[in-house]
């Protein structure tokens, strides 16, 4: 019983990660309807940089700040310079675009700080968590920044104007315009939120596994996984979807005798398509119905 | 007046005598497969500087400064190195294409330290039957020292097995009966380790009790860790790669879980893993090598190591020389230098395969003092010796003898 | 979040390629061919086994073309198929000692099947969510590979080394020209039956489930038949291809057959035009070449120019290889009306 628990929290604190990343995943699906291969690198690209801001002695929490204000601006740089001329081709024109993005970025990240592990600092310290030691305070930090975040984004997107223009836009861009919404300027908005929620992810990941430039590779497939299971359209659904990621693996890898161990992720994704092939929407996501 | 035909005669003679006399003489002194030439030896590498493994990709850009500096000292015999080397993003596939771009396209004399035990394996037999050495390959995988079979090729570093039982060897006598932990990357890295630690425990071997794989594409292996503690071993071996060795060190300590712990030797860099885990976290780990670290203290005054850091000023300013992998391009590169001046003018493939197979106590900068490369017809394991070391304060205590790893099949 | 549901009109997800235009003509057909003919004639060994790569990726990006292009089904899991007929070819050969030939068509079949198969849960699945399916098919493959009971057969991680087939009937050819007319015979076979597939009924049906699959189920076509059916020809032929590839390249590794594979596939396929058959080999040649020519140009950010190669042509050409065909064709048009 006490593995189980073990396990059990264990599998929380590794889906923090993947609640975090999942997070910025489905809030780039809500601006362009799709999922943006280079999401994770975004991601690095922007921890480093922050890093960087502090190897050069600017204190943890400036860092941090200017590092968002950052990934905002780049992010919607990279969508006004790179994707807005290919809004007219076909989709699978983008997600080339997609993959071509990641493959700079990664390229840059590595030729600029190499490919050793950094440390990466923590505000919230390394110790056990109330007195557990299988979560560090570092991990419930983790784990409170990102409901925070949620909560925040929910509050983005029921209650606010700029919240509900981008919400039309992305499911109704002609109706948009007629009531005018900028539905362009709402796609550059949410390739900005978006980089910004993942350079968090990042920073918030970077002191668990150090900082290197392929760290978001194996983040990145099990953020998709997890939004795809929490519903693409529901940032609520991504965050225990992550949640349900992790502890599911850590379940499978421990209880599924001989090939558990070595079959996680693919058990683990096994799970969610049988998932989709049930609630094709992900479990909180919304049903979308296609008129003929 | 001689006519103007023998005259034509007389010239054609002359300089056929004088062309005999000037090469006949050469003809039996120089000796040059495609590749050498007067002026020049064309090295041919294949590295990861892409895709999952390019933090390995240094070691390739460190060999290359290496090279730069002995042509500016004036090259080997008066002839410079032409090193040329590709990506094979760690993809077996790629590195056939590579490796045969490099023998048929480039043409190169030889190929060296190309890096990782599949793309090896992928090109092994391909240059075998080409008879291009495949020589001194980044990898410790324990298949290259296989003289009969592929008398091509040559392994450079202790391989994993011999580096295991040296660790068993050492369990056996400070540790007897405890229980062993072991956590390993699912690949040949990780699975020769394991093979070298259960042959070493031999009938001991029941002392592990838990084996636990993980994969590389793992963002954290945080909760093996867990699951590991849960078995109360008191001996903890963790097979992994830099980057998550690190994640162990540091896991450890979170949980409070105080275990003897073996780090493998490809995780020992005080730079790229114990100075990111935390120094005090690291206190006590015990591992084995056959190098210095660059950012160990003791060597600062080293005349070896002095060699290398004077290189990595001038020719390689941006090699982080904390980083493991740049020592050991250093030392594989004057290895290979070694072989080349050994071979003097006869620089066919077979003459330098069989100085590589010569070597006698030869030691490059860079390894601890008193390990020596040897290696013979029968052996084509350069570096077979490792000396245990504890990690204490901030760097590594070296202890006990330099013991041999010698397989003895 | 609310239940309330969404209703979106959406434009196809792939666009339609007209039927006249789905190959090239007859002329530049000969062309190519005998470029693609002759041309081992007079290059080096080296050259003559990158044609032979590009033959057997040209294939694969081929049958990744019949799915996505053909019957509108995204797959980004390719590499599993390629996989699957790599070692399939690789452990006939090497366990029992069949003629490499017949290893083909046993791939084929076996490829067949598994995609088949895999079409089954993939029918409930669409856009995003089935390019997840198989995105994840493709990244646990190489963990199936290294699994502990198949090792005997795999080799595991260490792989297996491939003989390497000389010319039959002792003919004066190197092994390398055999395979690649070997494989240039296959290839070319596989790209006559795929075209007259995709102009067949069932190429139509295909069409049809592509452009609007609700339409199409109103009409009467079977539509879970076609779209399985669709899956199950692409990996075949793809199984093929990676049969090709490991006779080839002699080796197979779990590390050959990575998701860098599948989008490697990909990519080739919107390079060379979705859709668009004889884009195939443009896109193979781009995802072979333009790597090698971006390590020429820097090989510490050959990862960055290759990214920005690729951005240059989907800037100047978003509809791929297919979109400077028929450019080409209309400025010849006009050149012989002048």
């Amino acid at each position: 019983m006490e593995l189980f628990t073990n396990q059990i929290l264990a599998g929380i604190a590794t889906g923090a990660i993947y609640a975090c990343m999942a997070l910025a995943v489905v809030m780039i699906y809500q601006a362009i309807d799709h999922l943006n291969f280079a999401q994770g690198e975004m991601a690095m690209f922007s921890t480093f940089f922050s890093w960087q801001l502090m190897q050069w002695g600017i204190p943890y929490w400036w860092a941090f700040l200017i590092t968002l204000a950052f990934s905002f601006v780049g992010g919607i740089a990279i969508e006004r310079l790179l994707f807005r001329p290919l809004a007219k081709a076909p989709i699978l024109t983008n997600v080339a675009g997609f993959i071509a993005l990641f493959a700079i970025i990664n390229s840059v990240a590595g030729l600029i700080w190499d490919f050793t592990i950094k440390q990466y600092p923590t505000p919230f310290g390394s110790s056990p968590f109330l007195g557990s030691q299988l979560i560090s305070t570092h991990q419930a930090g983790m784990i409170g920044v990102t409901v925070l975040l949620l909560i925040l984004l929910y509050f983005f997107f029921q209650f606010t104007r700029i919240g509900l223009a981008m919400r039309a836009a992305a499911s109704l861009p002609e109706s948009a315009r007629l009531v005018g919404i900028n539905t362009s300027w709402m796609i550059a908005l949410g390739w900005g939120m978006a980089a910004a929620i993942g350079s968090i992810a990042g920073i918030l990941i970077a002191p668990v596994v150090f900082l290197e430039p392929n760290m978001m590779g194996g983040v990145l497939i099990y953020g998709f996984a997890a939004a795809v299971l929490g519903g693409l359209t529901s940032p609520f659904g991504a965050v225990i979807g992550g949640f349900l990621v992790g502890i599911f693996e850590n379940l499978a890898g421990t209880y599924i005798p001989g090939v558990g161990n070595e079959l996680k992720l693919p058990i683990a994704l096994a799970l969610i398509i049988t998932v989709l092939v049930v609630k094709p929407a992900g479990l909180f996501g919304r049903p979308i119905v296609k008129r003929v | 007046m001689l006519s103007k035909q023998k005259l034509r005669i007389a010239a054609f003679s002359t300089a056929v005598i004088a062309f005999a006399a000037t090469t006949g003489g050469a003809f039996a002194q120089k000796k040059y497969d495609t590749g050498a030439t007067d002026t020049e030896i064309k090295i041919g590498n294949i590295m990861p500087y892409s895709g999952p493994a390019s933090a390995y990709g240094v070691i390739g850009k460190t060999e290359e400064a290496y090279f730069k500096k002995i042509n500016a000292e004036g090259g080997i015999n008066g002839r410079k190195i032409n090193f040329v080397t590709y990506d094979d993003g760690y993809s077996p596939p790629k590195a056939v294409e590579q490796v045969r771009k490099l023998v048929e396209s480039d043409e190169v004399l030889l190929v060296f330290n190309s890096l990782g035990t599949a793309s090896n394996s992928a090109i092994q037999k391909y240059l075998n039957t080409k008879k291009v050495p495949q020589l001194f390959v980044a990898t410790g995988a324990t298949k290259w020292n296989d003289p009969k079979d592929f008398p091509w090729t040559m392994g450079w570093q202790p391989s994993y097995q011999s580096e295991a039982r040296i660790y068993a060897k050492f369990l056996m006598k400070e540790k007897p009966n405890a229980k062993i932990a072991i956590m390993y990357q699912n690949d040949d890295f990780g699975k020769d380790y394991l093979k070298g630690l259960k042959d070493g425990l031999g009938a001991k071997a029941s002392m592990i009790t838990a084996e636990e794989s993980y994969e590389a594409s793992e963002p954290t292996i945080d909760n093996h860790i867990v699951k590991l503690k849960a078995t109360g071993a008191e001996v903890f071996i963790s097979v992994t790669t830099p980057k998550f060795a690190a994640q162990a060190i540091k896991k450890l300590a979170e949980i409070e879980w105080k275990p003897m712990h073996i780090v493998s030797n490809v995780s020992t860099s005080v730079g790229s893993v114990i100075k990111p885990a935390g120094f005090e976290n690291a206190q006590g780990i015990l591992s084995a090598h056959y190098a210095k670290d660059g950012a160990d203290s003791q060597w600062d005054n080293d005349p070896g190591m002095k060699k290398f850091f004077a290189f990595l000023e001038k020719y390689y300013p941006e090699g982080n020389k904390l980083d493991g992998s740049v020592v050991y391009g250093y030392g594989a590169a004057q290895t290979m230098v070694k072989v080349l001046e050994m071979c003097g003018d006869n620089l066919t493939r077979e003459n330098v395969m069989k100085q590589a197979a010569s070597l006698k106590d030869f030691a490059p900068d860079t390894l601890l003092p008193g390990v020596k490369i040897n290696t013979s017809a029968t052996d084509f394991a350069p570096i077979e010796q490792l000396q245990m070391m504890r990690f204490k304060g901030e760097k590594w205590d070296l202890f006990g003898d330099i013991i041999s790893g010698e397989l003895s099949n | 979040m609310s239940a309330i549901q969404e209703v979106v009109t959406e434009a196809p997800a792939i666009e339609a390629v007209p039927k006249r235009a789905m190959t090239l003509g007859y002329g530049t057909s000969l062309v190519v061919l005998a470029a693609l003919v002759l041309a081992p004639l007079f290059v080096k060994n080296f050259i003559i086994f990158q044609m032979t790569q590009l033959l057997f990726y040209g294939l694969a990006v081929l049958a990744l073309n019949i799915l996505t292009g053909g019957s509108g089904q995204f797959s980004l899991g390719h590499s599993a198929f390629y996989a699957v007929g790599a070692y399939t070819s690789a452990i006939l050969m090497e366990h029992a000692n069949i003629n490499y030939a017949l290893t083909l068509p046993v791939a084929g079949i076996i490829c067949f099947a598994f995609g088949f198969l895999f079409g089954q849960p993939a029918l409930r699945l669409s856009g995003v969510y089935l390019a997840l399916a198989t995105f994840a098919l493709a990244t646990a493959m190489p963990q199936l590979l290294k699994l502990g009971v198949f090792e005997h057969w795999t080799g595991g991680v260490q792989g297996l080394v491939v003989t390497k087939p000389d010319a039959p009937f002792g003919l004066p050819v190197s092994q390398d020209m055999w395979l690649y007319y070997f494989t240039l015979a296959i290839t070319i076979g596989i790209y006559i039956a795929s075209v007259n597939l995709l102009r067949s009924r069932t190429g139509r049906a295909f069409m049809a489930i592509r452009d609007n699959e609700i339409a199409a189920s109103a009409m009467g076509i079977n539509v879970a038949l076609y779209k399985t059916l669709a899956f199950g020809v692409s990996a075949g032929i793809t199984g093929v291809a990676g049969g090709l590839g490991a006779i080839a390249v002699q080796f197979v590794a779990p590390d050959s057959f990575t998701i860098t594979l599948a989008i490697s596939l990909f990519l080739g396929m919107v390079v060379g035009g979705v859709g668009w058959l004889p884009g195939s080999i443009v896109g193979s040649a781009f995802i072979i070449f333009v790597p090698n020519i971006a390590e020429g140009i820097s090989k510490g950010l050959s990862g960055a120019v290759f990214g920005v190669l690729l951005f240059l042509v989907i800037f100047l050409v978003p509809h791929g290889a297919r979109q400077v065909a028929m450019v080409t064709q209309h400025l010849i048009g006009k050149l012989k009306k002048n």
